[in-house]
């Protein structure tokens, strides 16, 4: 059942703020239609420098079109340096409150008016450009989940889904995002495992490897409806192949090198390469 | 379900509450007015318990008997010893995978299917991750086809001597596609293995002759067929090697301990005989309904797409994807005409992603998010299918008109253009 506030139910029905502006002084897009939301923000700058007008376009459910809406409400009049300091929580204030699970739709309003400043003046959006991807399914980058983390003082992976949707999808970037909350926190970073005493004779890589599959590895995968298979080993490449979930997840490749690879370097040996050698049914 | 959105709530307008117009039907039904009318004297003054050697206990026994032989007869069982009346679906799922493979303890593998119901796939799962102190077991997910198909050639080579069971599902929740059972339960026969059917959306939809089809148990769930929730049942053909997944008393001849709850057994047992009654209507005017609201929503909104085989398809479900725009913002939408449906959207799924059905199907994601499944009923009238025809395609286009994309199929026109 739907937990909205009537403002989001309202703003949501009646949104006053939808359309296109000709010629927009500021005007961009963030999320995409594959994630399942995407906010288009367009802005015309009056003679003063103000917000004189601003339009949005969503794709999204109810708190998407909603938080669009109630962004623009509180950024009209401003300044862009005004603007700029409107926060996701602002957002979500001005709407009576979001559902926790929503949250990222009032962080979607404030990452595209900050794209779309940066852009206006020429500038990297940190939030997107700079920084490296962390969630693979959703493209969320370290800076915006550290940016949440801080901002809103998150402790579990839960809550950065909850404000970014990063780890929401296929959970490989789970460690990742722990170690950011630790690192925001001034925690050490959960200590990584002692590798596995090298050398090893083939037969012993071999059942190290299959130790490793069955215990790191999989467990993971069938958790999410997955499962990979250990086809042959030779030497130090591994090959194997996906099944379940996995066999036609679009970001399987990175499964394949995020996950089953590292853990296999971390645990195994840092030389093993791992192949995918099922067929692939993504592409049948 | 895993879990499909079911939203319907008319807020605080309890006044337009009585214009709820039902389409959700495959997530929960309306209890029939004649299984509360049945049900009530077990509620006030029948209330004895059937296993009691004293006449006032003793005498509601003959009920539940009655009910048990309603259920056979529903489902074409050759003997109502076959019906083990349960809590519910999930009970029924869970007690048939469980006892399959406690009967066949040297065997490690299990066929399934990618779009089972949770109440299957998740104990499937679970027997295939590596857990220490219990047997892991191989899981075979099979793919279904993009119109919800299995291919039986696949399932044929899926199984081997290694196989204690093989559960797939009669009928799809969220696209009301059917599947083969005859011929999966014939293979399975011809290789020794168990057939269990969860069968949850077909009992009472489709036509069951049991004592002929191939099925060795199957699993129903009495709120889907116009009985009240917590009550199910699990069907065991005569002869099949059975462990009790709970265990107590000797109630239902030693295969599901507890007090029978009678109350909700006479309901259960009502609804079956109603369901059997009304099996030709739920296939042709119920049908109609269906294919009415379908084609029209097709013609009359542009970029909409149907999920699921046209044909091999439950009389009451239909799945329509409506391209560029967000399912929960759909639902929300029609539910202030007090229109209740669900949708496969992952902003309704409690992921972030969307349905696993729709995906083994490889729907596209712009699909997929808005995707809606209406599921009707033998209630439903042609005039809430009207009102529907009516005000959906508006909000399909007032949400196009906020989104970012699509904006090629605003009305009708583009549609025609786009076919000409």
């Amino acid at each position: 059942m739907w937990d909205y506030t009537e403002k989001v139910k309202q703003h949501f029905l009646h949104p006053k703020n939808t359309g296109e502006i000709a010629n927009p002084d500021l005007d961009a897009t963030v999320g995409n239609i594959t994630c399942g939301d995407a906010l288009r923000l367009m802005v015309k700058l009056d003679s003063g420098g103000r917000i004189g007008n601003a339009k949005f376009q969503t794709f999204g459910c109810a708190s998407a079109i909603a938080s669009s809406d109630a962004l623009i409400e509180l950024i009209k009049g401003k300044t862009l340096e005004e603007a700029q300091r409107v926060t996701n929580d602002d957002i979500a204030a001005y709407l009576g409150g979001l559902p926790e699970a929503k949250m990222h739709c009032s962080v979607m309003g404030m990452e595209a008016l900050q794209k779309a400043i940066a852009q206006y003046r020429k500038q990297p959006f940190d939030l997107e450009e700079e920084g490296k991807i962390v969630c693979k399914c959703f493209g969320v980058t370290d800076r915006l989940i550290e940016k949440v983390v801080r901002e809103h003082n998150l402790h579990t992976v839960e809550e950065v889904t909850h404000f970014t949707k990063a780890g929401g999808g296929c959970r490989g970037c789970h460690r990742e995002i722990e170690a950011i909350i630790a690192k925001v926190h001034g925690q050490p970073s959960p200590a990584p495992q002692a590798k596995a005493p090298a050398p090893m004779t083939n037969l012993q890589r071999i059942n190290r490897i299959q130790e490793v599959l069955a215990a790191e590895v999989r467990p993971l995968l069938q958790a999410d409806g997955g499962d990979v298979e250990l086809v042959d080993v030779d030497s130090r490449r591994v090959q194997v192949a996906f099944r379940g979930h996995c066999a036609w997840c679009p970001v399987s490749d990175v499964t394949l090198k995020g996950h089953v690879q590292a853990k296999l370097r971390e645990l195994v040996d840092p030389e093993i390469v791992v192949e995918d050698v099922g067929e692939h049914l993504k592409n049948v | 379900m895993h879990s499909r959105g079911r939203l319907c709530h008319k807020g605080n307008r309890e006044a337009n509450m009585s214009k709820v117009i039902y389409l959700d039907n495959n997530a929960t039904t309306a209890v029939a007015p004649e299984v509360v009318d049945a049900m009530m004297p077990f509620l006030r003054d029948l209330y004895g318990n059937p296993s009691s050697i004293h006449t006032f206990g003793g005498q509601v026994a003959r009920h539940v008997e009655r009910a048990r032989e309603n259920m056979a007869a529903l489902l074409g069982a050759e003997d109502p010893g076959e019906i083990i009346f349960t809590s519910c679906g999930t009970e029924s799922d869970n007690a048939a995978i469980r006892s399959a493979l406690a009967c066949y303890p040297d065997r490690r593998h299990v066929v399934t299917t990618r779009v089972e119901h949770p109440a299957v796939r998740s104990v499937c799962q679970w027997l295939g991750q590596a857990v220490p102190g219990r047997p892991h077991y191989r899981v075979t997910e099979l793919p279904v086809d993009s119109q919800g198909m299995l291919n039986l050639d696949e399932f044929k080579a899926a199984l081997d001597d290694d196989t204690a069971l093989v559960s797939v599902m009669w009928a799809n929740n969220e696209t009301g596609v059917i599947f083969p059972v005859d011929q999966v339960g014939a293979l399975c026969r011809e290789r020794g293995v168990l057939f269990h059917t969860d069968a949850v959306q077909a009992v009472g939809k489709v036509p069951m002759n049991l004592a002929k089809q191939p099925v060795d148990m199957l699993a129903l769930s009495g709120h889907k067929l116009h009985a009240p929730k917590g009550v199910g049942a699990l069907y065991v053909r005569r002869g099949t090697r059975f462990a009790p997944y709970i265990m107590g008393g000797h109630q239902e001849n030693n295969r599901r301990g507890g007090t029978e709850s009678v109350p909700l057994i006479v309901g259960l047992g009502k609804a079956a005989e109603l369901a059997n009654q009304r099996l030709d209507d739920e296939n042709t005017r119920v049908r109609g309904l269906r294919d009415r609201l379908e084609k029209g929503l097709l013609t009359k909104a542009p970029a909409a797409r149907l999920n699921g085989h046209p044909d091999y398809r439950l009389p009451n479900t239909t799945n329509i994807s409506f391209e560029y725009v967000e399912g929960e913002a759909i639902l929300l939408m029609l539910n202030e005409h007090g229109v209740c449906a669900s949708s496969g959207s992952a902003c309704t799924t409690g992921s972030l992603e969307p349905s696993h059905v729709l995906r083994a199907m490889g729907v596209p994601f712009t699909a997929a998010h808005g995707s809606i499944r209406f599921s009707l009923s033998v209630y439903t009238t042609p005039e809430e299918i009207d009102t529907v025809l009516q005000v959906l395609p508006p909000i399909i286009r007032r949400l196009r008109e906020i989104s970012p994309f699509g904006r090629d199929h605003l009305s009708a026109k583009a549609l025609d253009s786009r076919q000409t």
